[in-house]
């Protein structure tokens, strides 16, 4: 099991998330659309530009910036 | 910062919450869901209205309301703001929240997305919490089973205690047994599946009850309150206070048992984040193991079209061309479709404007009176009729079209990073995009942007983008001035990639004046977001063209009925009240006019453009109407004649251009100002907003002037 940011997840990789940043304001609003610690994560896509990327969190599409998925910490 | 409470967010809201009933025996039901399942589509199906639907998060800002009768029992609807859950604390979420805490509605349906049941069952199970009166409404089952994912609904309503319903809401399925289920729903409402936290919190509500029942009643349940208390969630003292009539935390007794409680959970370590992650988890956990016994779906959860398509639409190689493409197609059907329809409508409101001056005259009535009618009122309107509606009714079915497939939060995905560089919101990008139907809506879409800061940066910018009301101006003059008369299919590409390359400068300034004011006048840097990517659903071709053609050309007619005629006779007044020894009109033309001059225009234009503050649509008739009313010519056919009248008038390519530029950016037409008025509340942010893209336009017309001018190109 290695421990590693969201926000370093490679496409097509899949993660498990293990803990979000305290300090985040991400943080409610994550855990709003069911991701909390134990929540399978899978990174879909990168926009192109390279930043946000899309994951597949609970059957559902969302798009983060990398500024908001480095929060959240996830095992490989 | 200028937004106050009362008038943003809830504020705004707040005022959609009085619930009309038209009789004392009506049932008041709300509508409740997470974003984007349908809940708009599912409201209009049940109340015969027509909210605006789409495929993007976030699209219904405002609730509406609606009735129904079944066997003479009259069903008020209320459609809330789509919400992901009702913890979190954005406006929406508050709002949603008080009306069904508070509203005293007599049940909610909380309508979910059957091909994403797990996580819709997170807001389902916490409206239980709120009231048992609940009946679910798994709607897209169409969808869900073209993807191959089974609801077992006798299975969801076992476990959820509830009455359950599925529909497919587009098609209309459903809605009658959905209406059915809601008229037999006891008063009492359903025995509900309870969400079971962990024991130490539960031991703290166990310890809240006793005190809370005696004063609480029956009015609200006591053991949702009792969770909002140890959460120590502040947001909702307010609304209880005024729904109880008074604070109960200040209650002696149920302070003390508070302090029991509060104490009791600190002795074991607990703490407002580990609470708080309880709660969620409790929630989660629930929904998960509910979803596993009802939802049978297919290792990919038939995604696999959907992914196919984003990697056409997102990925790095073809994302930003295929963006290009679809908007340089996008308005080259809309140029090439409007061309036939306004010319017909030309010749025939022409034809009908001469036989109304017949009419007029061998009934008697006075020139002046034939003046006023026929070429101020009449003329206007039939410009605006001619050639601006058809583009209008063209290019926004085309838009729809693409909304409805769900490709807006694409080109929002696509573009983030550029509004990221701008320190903007990325859901920014979204209500651009809606600045393209119209600027107003833009501005209104801009509440699903959380943060005060971002969302006045957003609002501010959105008049920076055309809308629909401005396209037909930007292209009458690039295919007159730019392209030239060719009718080949090579010109019609060509004004469409002009068109495009106002267009990506229009954003190009969103972005770059965006970025300004997040360093001046609102500094800060971008909050979090998360975006949703919703599934792609087929458009409702036929459904789309017929609503969008009817509702924009009712639109527009009626606008410029209200609009373009009284300009069209406050120019013929103008025009024909002498000052001196000369027009009023051209007294005004020739106060404007050097700064007219100054900015590659002239004072007629200005004076236009002025006038057409109350519809952009007017701008380019009003001065054409100005124009032939000092000139000699009277008639107006073909752009071959109107190129040659405003030649007359001075107009080379560079005018042209500087009039592009200005109505790319000038202020923002009444009712967006309104609007903005409204959704701000503040005279000074609506100033701001007016003058941002007034004082670039006048700086790029200015600079585009001298620059022409230096290089002797016109």
């Amino acid at each position: 099991m290695k421990n590693t940011s969201l926000a370093s997840l490679q496409v097509g990789q899949q993660g498990t998330v293990t803990e979000i940043e305290e300090s985040s304001p991400m943080g409610r609003r994550l855990r709003d659309m069911g991701l909390v610690r134990g929540t399978p994560v899978r990174c879909l896509q990168l926009s192109p530009l390279g930043d946000p990327a899309a994951y597949l969190i609970r059957g559902a599409v969302i798009a983060l910036r990398r500024a908001d998925s480095r929060q959240v910490r996830v095992a490989l | 910062m200028g937004l106050t409470r009362c008038s943003t967010g809830l504020g705004a809201v707040d005022c959609g919450l009085t619930v009309q009933r038209l009789a004392e025996s009506d049932r008041v039901f709300a509508l409740a869901g997470n974003p984007n399942v349908g809940k708009s589509t599912v409201f209009n199906a049940l109340t015969g209205m027509n909210q605006h639907t789409g495929n993007w998060p976030g699209k219904t800002v405002a609730t509406a309301q609606g009735r129904c009768v079944r066997q003479g029992q009259g069903i008020v609807f209320v459609d809330l703001p789509g919400t992901y859950s009702l913890l979190a604390h954005s406006a929406e979420e508050e709002a949603a929240r008080d009306f069904l805490c508070f509203g005293g509605g007599d049940g909610v349906v909380v309508v979910c997305d059957a091909t994403c049941l797990e996580r819709n069952l997170n807001l389902v199970l916490q409206v239980l919490e709120i009231t048992p009166r609940v009946v679910v409404c798994v709607n897209l089952l169409d969808e869900a089973a073209r993807k191959g994912i089974r609801v077992d609904l006798a299975e969801l309503e076992k476990s959820l205690g509830v009455p359950v319903v599925g529909t497919s809401a587009r098609s209309g399925r459903g809605l009658e047994e959905l209406l059915c289920r809601l008229r037999q729903l006891p008063p009492g409402g359903g025995n509900p599946l309870r969400v079971v936290y962990p024991q130490v919190v539960e031991d703290g509500i166990s310890l809240l009850l006793p005190a809370l029942r005696p004063v609480v009643g029956g009015r609200l349940s006591c053991r949702w309150l009792a969770l909002r208390l140890l959460e120590g969630d502040t947001g909702i003292t307010r609304p209880l206070t005024g729904f109880l009539g008074e604070d109960i935390a200040a209650r002696p007794e149920v302070a003390e048992a508070l302090e029991a409680a509060r104490e009791l959970l600190a002795q074991r370590g607990w703490g407002p984040r580990e609470l708080e992650e309880a709660f969620v988890g409790a929630i989660v956990a629930t929904a998960e193991s509910v979803a596993s016994g009802a939802v049978c779906a297919p290792a990919d959860r038939g995604q696999e079209l959907d992914r196919r398509l984003d990697r056409l639409f997102t990925s790095r190689a073809t994302g930003i061309p295929v963006m290009v493409l679809l908007l340089v197609g996008v308005l080259w059907l809309t140029i090439v479709g409007a061309n036939y329809p306004s010319q017909l409508l030309s010749a025939g409101l022409f034809w009908a404007g001469d036989r109304l001056r017949e009419a007029l005259a061998a009934w008697g009535a006075p020139d002046w009176l034939l003046g006023l009618a026929v070429d101020g009122a009449y003329k206007v309107l039939a410009w605006v009729v001619a050639v601006m509606l058809p583009p209008m009714a063209i290019f926004f079915p085309l838009f729809t079209l693409l909304e409805d497939l769900g490709y807006l939060p694409r080109v929002a995905f696509n573009l983030d990073r550029c509004f990221q560089c701008a320190r903007a919101c990325g859901k920014q990008s979204l209500t651009m995009l809606m600045g393209f139907g119209c600027n107003a809506a833009g501005v209104t879409g801009c509440r699903i942007i959380d943060s005060p800061r971002e969302r006045l940066i957003a609002i501010i910018t959105n008049s920076f983008v055309p809308c629909n009301g401005r396209y037909p101006t930007l292209i009458l003059l690039i295919t007159i001035f730019f392209i030239g008369e060719g009718d080949g299919p090579l010109a019609s590409v060509l004004s469409a990639l002009c068109l495009t390359g106002v267009i990506l400068l229009g954003i190009g300034a969103t972005l770059l004046v965006s970025r300004i004011l997040s360093a001046t006048l609102l500094r800060g840097v971008p909050s979090a977001f998360a975006l949703e990517l919703p599934p792609y659903r087929r458009p409702q071709v036929g459904k789309v063209l017929v609503r969008s053609v009817l509702d924009r050309t009712l639109f527009v007619l009626g606008r410029a009925a209200a609009v373009a005629a009284p300009a069209g006779v406050v120019i013929w007044l103008m025009a024909n009240t002498a000052v001196g020894d000369t027009t009023l009109l051209a007294r005004c033309a020739a106060l404007l006019d050097p700064l007219g001059r100054l900015l590659g225009m002239d004072g007629v234009l200005l004076l236009a453009f002025i006038l057409g503050f109350p519809a952009n649509e007017i701008v380019l008739p009003i001065a054409i109407m100005t124009y032939l009313s000092a000139g000699s010519l009277a008639e107006l056919g073909s752009t071959a004649q109107l190129r040659e009248l405003l030649a007359a008038n001075g107009w080379t390519w560079a005018t042209a251009g500087s009039v592009i530029l200005f109505s790319l950016m000038h202020w923002p037409c009444s009712t967006t100002c309104l609007t903005i008025r409204k959704e701000t509340g503040s005279w000074r942010w609506t100033a701001v907003a007016m003058l941002a893209p007034t004082v670039a336009g006048m700086l790029l017309c200015f600079l585009f002037t001298a620059a022409v001018g230096l290089l002797k190109l016109a």
